[in-house]
């Protein structure tokens, strides 16, 4: 079994301090609720999950979003059919979604590039379109899968639980309640899982192999290695986190809709990881967090917001100003996030991360540069 | 026969608008070799093109006539298109029929957009991968739909027929068949005219000019036609420029049958994928053909008899065809042997 290197756990540490002191740091950016930092969380595992396929084998999914959806059904339906509590909805959710990538992967996986983007992306618009039409008996189509007062519940029945309770029963661990900073701390923790899960993967052999067929493919199957398993392995894998995310988001708000299978879905899981850095192992962490901090602070920020923020600015100045920026706040966030992506994709193709080990690394040039060089290299 | 007939119909009309926007895009593939994912934001341009022009021929002044009461006592706005008051009964003619002629504003202005779009991003992607076209691309998409959306709102903004199309054909009659057996609206006769029109044109322009032969000796071997000494990236530039234009024009022309919005681009662009995947990746032939083939299939797959034999197969038709053709047939319908087979 692979065991981690003395910097990996200190930045193992370092991250998970990171993620359970959110409501300290995050606080004076106003995003510091357990609404929006569960979102952070969850959509940080689906990042990270996507970033083992893409980050590592550089095969790009279209289709992620589908993973997200089953996880999501799969979670409803074991509140609906076997229990509240939310451990035995998640395996089943991480099982279930497994099963399908493995069935989806095998299918994608006999082609590369953009026909397996093309496939994946054909695949989970299937899905969506199924969800919307047919499967409505399991999906309930538009108005999206919801919780009833009567639902069998098998396993809380037979343990006797209440259902005493009035209105809707709510998502449970271990009998206890999951509302507020509980349900926070229970995302945090899976994604500090996630996070270590993927530095074993980035570390072990088999992460390796993974990064040898994105580098070469044909050299590595010509070696004599069959890279088909280990294909399929990470896309599984990827689909299991899609699956977990998409049960963790059913966890903190029991519904669950087709709207999340759609492709823009998709698409906004590799605007995350890229944004942040594609193949390493913060990258898609930062990029998820900064597209849910965009989409719920950013584009909260209105005209009046800007017309305080500017007031400083001589009047018709300030008029023009707030009239430019606000194309680029609020509804038009988007816009923001699409022209730093082109950049970003364009400049730097290594993400953020990429980009603040470049400055770290100018900084620290500087420093020493500017320094005496008290310790001259010996000669080698 | 009749209903067959029908969805027949029904169907061209679709595939024409697959088979243009598919027909830009294998054509960028394979003279560029870039896997173009805001194909789909040229045709909504296209679309938009068309809304532009509605809007600015019908501007209007308001004038207030002192002698006509309304009902109730005020006197009633006139509301008069300025081109109406310049040129009179013309004016109102170019009010009505302004989508077709939305054209002349949509070919220079999809044309300048394309060059810049190619000489500003695109060109410095030709020797990144697959994936990273595809994600500089998206972006572009992402870019140009949201500034579609902060011009003109994210409402749907429906486009008239010019009122003279406005009917249906009797088609029935014409293939000797009772009247009112078989009808169809005449503006999507004109679409499918019009898409026959433009992929004829395209073909033309590659087969009979100098031009379009420099470009299709490109699409086979780019490094001689560079050594032999001419200047191959300007003319892809212009290519690039020819396809944004033919998307352009196909989203005028459809702006009638579906009202558009800033969406509607990734819509299309999903479905044209799959077209382009079914033909061929390069191949312009099968592009067209597939357009086509794909539309019929999809208005045959919506018929009730086919729905009620195979449940939902009307919604997952295409996609399914897409992934048998990459299945087994990597290299589409007529694709050439040993281009992009894995």
């Amino acid at each position: 079994m692979v065991s981690l290197s003395r910097t990996d756990l200190s930045k193992l540490a370092i991250f998970a301090a990171i993620v359970l002191t959110m409501p300290i740091w995050l606080a004076p950016f106003g995003a510091a609720y357990p609404g929006l930092m569960q979102k952070f969380a969850i959509y940080a595992i689906f990042a990270i999950g996507f970033n083992i396929l893409f980050g590592l084998t550089g095969y790009l999914s279209f289709g992620h979003a589908a993973f997200l959806g089953v996880g999501s059904y799969t979670t409803v339906w074991s509140f609906k059919l076997l229990t509240m509590d939310i451990l035995p909805a998640m395996a089943l959710a991480v099982v279930v979604t497994g099963i399908f990538a493995l069935v989806i992967g095998y299918f994608c996986l006999r082609r590369t590039g953009i026909y397996f983007s093309i496939l994946t992306l054909a695949f989970a618009q299937m899905c969506y379109s199924l969800a919307y039409s047919v499967l409505t008996p399991i999906t309930n189509g538009e108005t999206g899968l919801l919780l009833a007062k009567n639902d069998p519940r098998v396993l809380d029945a037979l343990f006797g639980a209440s259902a005493s309770t009035d209105g809707l029963p709510h998502p449970t661990l271990l009998g206890g309640s999951i509302s507020g900073y509980t349900g926070f701390y229970i995302c945090a923790v899976l994604l500090i899982v996630s996070f270590y899960i993927s530095q074993l993967i980035f570390r072990s052999p088999f992460g390796l192999a993974l990064r040898g067929i994105k580098s070469n493919q044909t050299r590595m199957s010509y070696t004599g290695f069959n890279t088909k398993p280990y294909t399929l392995a990470a896309f599984v894998i990827s689909g299991m986190f899609a699956g977990l995310a998409g049960a963790l988001l059913s966890v903190t708000d029991p519904l669950a809709g087709a709207e999340r299978m759609k492709w823009t879905e998709s698409g906004n899981v590799v605007l995350m990881t890229i944004l942040g850095g594609v193949g390493t192992l913060y990258g898609p962490v930062v990029g998820a967090w900064l597209i849910k901090y965009f989409e719920n602070i950013f584009s909260a920020i209105n005209t009046n917001i800007l017309h305080s923020f500017l007031s400083f600015l001589p009047d018709g100045l300030e008029q023009v100003v707030v009239a430019v920026l606000s194309k680029f706040v609020g509804e038009g966030w988007h816009l923001t996030l699409g022209l730093l992506f082109v950049l970003i994709v364009v400049f730097l193709p290594g993400g953020l991360v990429e980009g603040s080990q470049r400055l770290a690394r100018w900084l620290t040039g500087r420093l020493k540069g500017s320094g005496a060089q008290p310790h001259p290299h010996p000669a080698e | 026969m009749n209903a067959f007939l029908a969805q027949l119909l029904n169907g061209l009309d679709k595939g024409g608008a697959y088979a243009l926007i598919a027909l830009g895009l294998t054509l960028v593939f394979g003279t560029l070799g870039v896997v173009n994912f805001a194909h789909g934001a040229l045709f909504m341009l296209g679309c938009f093109c068309a809304v532009t022009f509605r809007y600015l021929i019908t501007l209007e002044t308001v004038t207030i006539d002192p002698e006509n009461l309304s009902p109730w006592g005020t006197p009633v706005e006139v509301r008069t298109p300025l081109v109406q008051n310049w040129f009179g009964d013309f004016g109102a003619v170019l009010v009505d029929y302004s989508v077709p002629i939305s054209i002349l504003l949509a070919v220079p202005a999809m044309l300048v957009i394309g060059i810049a779009m190619e000489r500003g991003i695109i060109k410095h992607f030709y020797k990144r991968s697959h994936a990273e076209q595809i994600l500089v691309t998206f972006g572009l998409a992402i870019v140009l739909q949201e500034i579609v959306k902060s011009f003109f709102g994210a409402n749907p903004i429906p486009q008239p027929i010019p009122s003279d199309l406005r009917s249906a054909a009797d088609i029935g009659v014409w293939l000797g068949m009772d009247p009112h057996t078989l009808t169809y609206p005449w503006w999507r006769i004109v679409y499918l005219a019009f898409s026959a029109v433009v992929i004829g044109g395209v073909f033309a322009f590659l087969q009979f000019t100098t031009f379009g032969m420099v470009v299709r000796a490109g699409m086979a071997d780019r490094e001689t036609v560079g050594v032999l000494g001419i200047d191959i990236d300007r003319r892809f530039t212009i290519v690039f420029g020819l396809a944004a234009v033919v998307a352009g024009v196909a989203g005028v022309m459809y702006t009638p049958l579906l009202a558009p919005n800033y969406q509607l681009g990734m819509d299309f662009l999903v479905l044209s994928f799959v077209v382009v995947v079914v033909g061929g990746m390069g191949s312009l032939g099968g592009a067209v053909a597939a357009g086509f083939l794909l539309g019929i299939l999809q208005s045959f797959a919506s018929m009730t008899e086919v729905k009620s034999l195979v449940p939902g197969i009307d919604q997952v038709v295409i996609y399914l065809v897409a992934v048998v053709i990459l299945l087994v047939r990597p290299r589409g319908l007529m694709g050439r042997r040993g281009i992009m087979e894995n």
